[in-house]
């Protein structure tokens, strides 16, 4: 016997540093392997994995993103869309879309296949970027850029949802990001199955 | 009053301040439990789209409002009790500086107070988390700031009670391993305390206009320092409670003082680098930081939860074999006291942290992972399995206890209480579902309307979607019934329950759980037993085979939800 047998709710007397059992020692020892496999994923998936919320990280004045952005939608700028300019970048381009209370600027569209470094930053308070269907999230933080190197895979329409609560008005803040194959159509082949009916990727 | 009793049932010495003390917290605990319960159900109806009840306004006040009094006001006055409770009636100690402590708890209450009559005004309509530059009236962060000063002078008493305990020899040997998994709670608890005056204090200083900023990334890693650390205090102290329900109620024994006292010594070394899981889809953070911390350094404590995860239903094994229930793989398990509510909120709390809470918490704290949860409905869907039916239900299961044991009063609506906690895991189980797969379809938390019936675009969400959160409206009023019933079981007993003066050994008795009046005793000989259940020939399983089976089919159904998740993630875009 290696120690009395006892509860958690009586003292100790005497040393209790003792050997495990056989059953304890085993599973601790599982545990810890699996604790290592866990940990040894992240920094695989920088390597050897497609998603990572790496990118380029600066300190950025609000006001000054704000303004980069304009400058950015007024340069590429095709059409409109209630009020807000759709904006056609080459591929390769910078690419900057700021998040207010309540709305995204400006309305992206992208083709397919093609690389983009996405800025993404606050005028005013913390949002959430949330890609719709995709479920990409990430978060918005002003005086912050957040540069992320993005290949659109999929041709479609998509929603951009707030989802970083950013005041009374937060339900209502929606972007667009517009996605076009090589034929300039944004009807890729799982447009009707995710973002007709919506759903998960 | 005589300064001091003995407890009928366990001998144990009681000192009149100290149950005062440990009544007074849970009693108000139990307010803010009904407050956020109330909250709770109309924001389940809100949420569930097809009812969709409140006006936008009042869903994110309530919310605010049920955030602050769940997981701040009710836990932390329950665990201030916890605290009072462990350190003077499992030690046999009198408390330290009791007056002082009367100071602390109104300090609390009066903070609590201010912060309501802020939220409900309308005067803090910033959430939970009252991220800069969002702005609250001024009183709205003093009063958090009163309230964490109370709470962490009181950590001082506790600490100062251990001293006195120590010095008068109240107990012989080393404390008991229920109070260590106290001291556990209580020096995160300080840890994290300390992160909330470095965050609020400069905040309110901002409110009032004499600082002219907040960084606004700086406060979401130091608020969340505070915000998640603070559900560690919330882990260790429920593991605490776990090991003592499991000792009243089925005589579960400790198997390795060593194993399980150094698990929480590695909550305490690595737990508080959990802001990180906030932060992974952050600006402000470079992949390495976001890994070593998100891990709590190579997943140190998550290695903890796992240790205690095999110890603690070991342990009831192991206990309930050497009092006889020896059939089986599972003979112990099923004739457990399944209608004894200490037990079956012991069990529920176990198995709902461990399968749902833990095994979701690691893989959304992952940090690529993340990329597919952060602010959906996952991440609610995994802090209500953890904190609410891990946490808040073991602490139900320990007022089944209290009830007769501090209080002296017999549990009022017996069979109520009987099927309770039944009632709160079941609903809470679907609520979690509900939430856990809307948000795998990107549905946001924190989100007033997901039919984007005023957004300049539309939103169609799987229909899918609807049925989930119809599921966690009905699984959050069912919940929320469990919860009142507990509210009204708690207070009828307080306060006209029936008194309770002696536990017969061997009765049966309406009001009184099981494990009072017919205690889980051990045999004599119960070291010999237990020597026999570890004998070489019986294999490696031993003495446990039972929990030895179920946490493999756990640490299987850990593999799968993991990697299936990475799958997920790989038919995204590409980012980087």
């Amino acid at each position: 016997m290696l120690t009395k047998v006892h509860t958690g709710l009586e003292p100790v007397p005497g040393i209790w540093w003792r050997p495990a059992h056989k059953a304890e020692k085993i599973w601790v020892g599982i545990a810890f392997a699996w604790c290592m496999v866990l940990f040894a994923m992240m920094p695989l998936w920088h390597y050897r994995g497609g998603q990572n919320p790496a990118g380029v990280r600066t300190r950025v004045d609000p006001k000054a993103f704000y303004a980069r952005t304009v400058e950015f939608a007024n340069q590429y700028k095709i059409a409109e869309d209630r009020g807000i300019p759709i904006v056609q970048p080459p591929p390769g381009a910078d690419v900057y879309l700021v998040g207010t209370t309540f709305s995204w600027y400006p309305i992206l569209q992208l083709q397919a296949g093609k690389e983009y470094m996405l800025h993404l930053s606050s005028a005013d308070v913390n949002h959430g970027f949330s890609l719709f269907p995709m479920n990409i999230n990430f978060q918005i933080v002003p005086g912050y850029d957040y540069a992320l190197r993005v290949t659109p895979t999929t041709a479609g329409d998509f929603r951009i949802v707030c989802n970083e609560f950013c005041g009374i008005g937060h339900h209502t803040m929606v972007g667009r990001v517009i996605v076009v194959d090589e034929s300039g159509s944004t009807v890729a082949d799982n447009a009707k199955a995710t973002l007709k009916n919506g759903g998960a990727p | 009053m005589p300064a001091v009793r003995v407890c009928p049932a366990t001998g144990r010495t009681i000192h009149r301040q100290a149950e005062l003390l440990v009544r007074f917290n849970a009693v108000v605990a139990v307010v803010a439990l009904l407050i956020g319960a109330i909250a709770a159900l109309l924001l389940v109806l809100t949420r569930w789209q097809a009812v969709h009840l409140l006006p936008a306004e009042w869903y994110y006040r309530l919310l605010g409002v049920h955030g602050m009094n769940m997981l701040i006001f009710f836990i932390i006055f329950f665990e201030m009790a916890v605290l009072w409770f462990a350190a003077t009636v499992l030690l046999n100690a009198r408390p330290a500086a009791p007056r002082f402590g009367w100071v602390n708890f109104g300090l609390m209450v009066v903070g609590a107070l201010i912060v309501e009559w802020t939220q409900f005004t309308g005067r803090a309509d910033v959430l939970f988390t009252s991220y800069p530059p969002l702005k609250a009236h001024p009183l709205y962060y003093l009063g958090i700031i009163l309230f964490a000063v109370g709470a962490l002078l009181v950590t001082a008493q506790f600490f100062a009670t251990l001293v006195i305990a120590k010095r008068e020899k109240t107990y012989e040997g080393s404390m008991p391993l229920v109070v260590y998994g106290a001291v556990t709670a209580a020096i995160i608890a300080v840890i994290t305390l300390i992160h909330g005056a470095l965050i609020y204090i400069p905040t309110f200083l901002w409110s009032i206009g004499v600082i002219e900023s907040i960084d606004p990334q700086v406060y979401r890693m130091i608020w969340w320092a505070l915000g998640h650390s603070s559900q560690q205090i919330n882990v260790a102290a429920m593991v605490a409670i776990w090991y003592m329900l499991g000792a009243l109620t089925v005589g579960s024994v400790v198997l390795n003082e060593k194993v399980s006292r150094s698990a929480f010594v590695l909550y305490i070394m690595f737990i508080s680098m959990a802001s990180a899981h906030h932060l992974l889809v952050d600006p402000g953070f470079s992949p390495a930081w976001k890994i070593v911390n998100t891990s709590y350094f190579m997943y140190m404590a998550v290695l903890a939860s796992m240790v205690h995860g095999f110890t603690v239903p070991a342990g009831m094994e192991l206990g309930m074999r050497l009092r006889g229930f020896n059939d089986g793989l599972f003979g112990w398990l099923r004739r457990a006291p399944w209608g004894d509510p200490g037990f079956s909120s012991l069990v529920f709390s176990v198995v709902v942290f461990g399968f749902v809470g833990g095994i979701t918490g690691v893989t959304l704290g992952t940090e690529q992972i993340n990329i597919i949860a952060h602010n959906t409905m996952r991440i609610p869907g995994h802090f209500h399995s953890t904190v609410v039916s891990g946490t808040a239900l073991a602490f139900m299961g320990a007022t089944y206890y209290l009830l007769p044991l501090i209080f002296r009063r017999k549990v009022a609506f017996w069979k109520l209480a009987k099927v309770q906690p039944y009632l709160f895991a079941g609903g809470l189980l679907l609520l979690v579902m509900g939430m856990t797969f809307a948000g795998s379809f990107g549905v946001p938390r924190r989100h007033w309307d997901i039919s984007f019936s005023q957004a300049p675009f539309d939103v169609p969400f799987n229909p899918a979607v609807d049925i989930f959160l119809a599921m966690m409206g009905i699984g959050g009023i069912i919940a929320v019934t469990g919860a009142l019933a507990f509210i009204l079981i708690a207070v009828t007993s307080v306060f006209f329950g029936e008194t309770v003066t002696e536990f017969p050994r061997g009765a049966e008795i309406r009001g009184i759980p099981q494990g009072l009046t017919n205690p889980p005793v051990h045999p004599a000989n119960v070291d010999e037993l237990s020597a026999a259940l570890h004998a070489p020939e019986r294999g490696f399983a031993g003495a446990t085979p039972g929990t030895l089976v179920l946490v493999g089919v756990f640490l299987l159904a850990f593999i799968l939800y993991y990697f299936t998740n990475w799958k997920l993630l790989s038919f995204l875009w590409k980012i980087g």
